[in-house]
């Protein structure tokens, strides 16, 4: 979709860059008339305006693009307000944003009604209508209940790493009923000192983050199809316990770490070509 | 066009110096009264001479100390009450003779009791319901506690007065009314933060002229600048209601959040705005029965049914050309938690609600909450 000025001639190409500070990652997409060119992603460290900055430059670095040609940045996530961009906009309407590009079907049709992210601090569960606007969203309280953070004290205790989760053995999971990071720890230590299996425990600790996400998502509405992003879709297994309760598939992409970050960079497309006199959406 | 900013100012200036002012009414001989909820009858308070005076309860500082006698999972408003009570650190707690609670959510109740260790509480019995065997016994209730005022004051509440002061109070209602009806054009010619704190100044007014006066000629103002083309709020915020549990200090969080995050509150039906000063008491009344209807009729999540919380909410939405609303709930709130669910189906536009605590640990997540919120209405 080649953009063409009233009189016909190409215009300008439309360079945006949207950046996604989380608690973990910084996550920057680079994007030209709404494809995708370039990505990076970086620890965010203890400055996260700095590692946004960075990303960002690095970008139009490698891309040898000046910033005078890029039309505008988008910042999201949870350090928005730490780095310098044009517009903010929060991480619930940049992921929907982006799942609506890794999950799109054929060329417009959105591929996806519900969206589950589990990040490393927070879950969320987004509704979409059929044309992909947020009608809905709800976010998990204050407690890492569910979460990656969750899953990640619960690998320390276990003694495996995060990844381990993603290739457990096709076994029964044996039930953890804790959702607190606190009580679910005593509560495994309890189960493998009465010689519980530590795999069917694992599993056990994914279920529950599963169901954690089911009532969520039932919460928020939820309609098929189902797409899962963020950090911890990268588990199958806990894909796979999803789908077993949710009855129905759900959607995952090698991409999902970027879908706020395309989020950004696509609404920065949107924003900019709205024109540049607009006042800030924010 | 400067006046409006040089009298929000002023406003914000004297709200420090409340406890002067109390402290300086206490030397002159005035007697003044402790009050935690809507439902107390200022009137009779004012007719007995002593001034009704709300007592802190609003900030996370004295939770830690409360916590050493109330359990850990109790609305903040009934800790921070409780705490700063026992720490001494309510000016005006520490000035009152008398404290008057009611028997309204089952903590506060409880509460009661205990703080009745380190003041004098008079503890009002508010029945749970609106009929009129409630209203009688309520106004049985209010006629007590006349008597006990006069027996703790040594003074004599004569039916004049109580008329003197239900026609100040309605004067009162009334201007308040008119400011916030400021906020019905569009877009609004005041931010929610603004109205918070003229609601903030006017609470600790104590019944004075004067800041009347000033509120008064801030609604003048307001409209007169308004009318010659100044803007204070972008007409592009989303026009937001606030709903839910008493509002304060600790959760103005919420109100920045919406705020800076591309909304405008235009409206609080919560006790420290809209929902106690909508209805007036009824002056053609016998005074205690006029008291015990207007009172009666406060549309707290405390009564059963309380259906006319949404009738009120639903006609604000309308009132006030909401697009969305945000109900406010204190962590374990029972009462308005549970009346979520029959707000988010009655408002007829989309409905968050948030529950949070004193406690400042959530203002990011919030910021993203209430801008999503926003985002989302397109
Ligand atoms: S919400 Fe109910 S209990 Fe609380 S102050 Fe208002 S009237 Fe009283
Ligand atoms: S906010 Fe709820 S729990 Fe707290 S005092 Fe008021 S009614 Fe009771």
């Amino acid at each position: 979709m080649e953009a063409r000025d009233r009189g016909g001639a190409p215009a300008r190409p439309l360079w945006t860059i949207g950046v996604d500070i989380g608690s973990v990652a910084v996550k920057a997409v680079l994007m030209r008339d709404g494809e995708w060119i370039d990505r990076r992603v970086a620890p965010t460290g203890w400055n996260p305006g700095e590692a946004g900055d960075e990303a960002c430059a690095e970008l139009l670095r490698r891309n040898a693009l000046d910033p005078e040609g890029l039309g505008r940045t988008v910042a999201t996530g949870y350090g928005r307000n730490a780095v310098k961009a044009d517009g903010r906009v929060t991480e619930i309407s940049c992921h929907a944003m982006g799942a609506r590009y890794l999950f799109r079907d054929g060329d417009e049709r959105c591929g996806v009604r519900t969206i589950l992210d589990i990040g490393g601090q927070d879950s969320k569960a987004i509704a979409l209508d059929r044309d992909g606007n947020v009608v809905n969203f709800l976010m998990n309280d204050k407690c890492a209940a569910g979460t990656g953070r969750f899953l990640q004290n619960m690998a320390m205790m276990l003694g495996c790493t995060l990844e381990d989760f993603s290739a457990l053995p096709d076994i029964e999971p044996h039930a953890v009923s804790s959702m607190c990071t606190v009580f679910a720890e005593s509560e495994v230590v309890g189960l493998l000192a009465r010689g519980v299996d530590k795999r069917a425990l694992s599993l056990g600790l994914l279920d529950s983050v599963a169901s954690r996400a089911e009532g969520m998502l039932r919460r928020v509405g939820l309609h098929e199809p189902v797409a899962f992003t963020g950090g911890v879709s990268r588990s199958r297994n806990l894909v796979g316990l999803l789908e077993r309760r949710l009855g129905c598939a759900v959607r995952v992409s090698p991409d999902s770490q970027f879908a706020g970050a395309l989020g950004a960079a696509l609404l920065a497309q949107k924003q900019a070509r709205r024109g540049r006199s607009a006042p800030e959406a924010r | 066009m400067h006046d409006i900013d040089t009298i929000l100012e002023t406003m914000r200036e004297a709200i420090p110096a409340g406890p002067v002012r109390i402290k300086e009414a206490v030397e002159a001989g005035r007697k003044v009264v402790g009050c935690y909820c809507a439902y107390t009858p200022y009137e009779v308070i004012r007719a007995a001479g002593a001034i009704p005076a709300v007592l802190c309860a609003t900030s996370e500082k004295p939770i830690a100390a409360a916590e050493e006698h109330l359990p850990r999972n109790l609305c903040p408003l009934i800790k921070a009450s409780y705490g700063f009570a026992l720490t001494d650190t309510c000016p005006y707690f520490h000035f009152c003779d008398l404290v008057v609670g009611e028997t309204t959510c089952d903590g506060k109740k409880k509460m009661y009791e205990l703080l009745n260790r380190l003041k004098p509480t008079y503890v009002m019995q508010l029945p749970q319901t609106v009929s009129e065997d409630a209203v009688e016994q309520w106004r049985v209730e209010i006629e007590r506690l006349a008597r006990r005022l006069e027996e703790a004051l040594g003074v004599t509440i004569t039916e004049e007065a109580l008329r003197r002061e239900i026609a100040w109070r309605n004067e009162e209602r009334r201007t308040m009314t008119e400011f916030y009806a400021l906020s019905r054009r569009n877009p609004a010619p005041i931010s929610g933060r603004d109205v918070h704190m003229v609601n903030e100044f006017f609470r600790l007014s104590f019944g004075d002229p004067e800041a009347l006066e000033l509120i008064r000629t801030l609604t003048l103002r307001l409209r007169e600048n308004y009318d010659a083309g100044e803007r204070r709020v972008s007409p592009d915020a989303r026009r937001i209601i606030v709903t839910g549990c008493p509002t304060g200090k600790s959760v103005e969080k919420v109100f920045d959040a919406i705020e800076e995050n591309g909304g405008v509150i235009v409206a609080f039906e919560n006790c420290g705005g809209i929902k106690p000063s909508y209805e007036l008491t009824d002056e053609s009344l016998p005074p205690y029965e006029a008291l015990a209807r207007k009172y009666l009729g406060i549309p707290c999540s405390c009564m059963t049914p309380n259906d006319k919380r949404l009738d009120l909410l639903e006609g604000l939405v309308g009132d006030y050309a909401a697009e969305g609303v945000v109900d406010l709930i204190l962590q374990a709130c029972h009462t308005y938690n549970v009346e979520t669910f029959q707000v988010h189906e009655r408002v007829g536009v989309p409905c968050i609600t948030v529950e949070t605590d004193y406690y400042q640990g959530d203002v990011e997540q919030l910021a993203t909450r209430m801008g999503a919120f926003v985002e989302m209405m397109g």
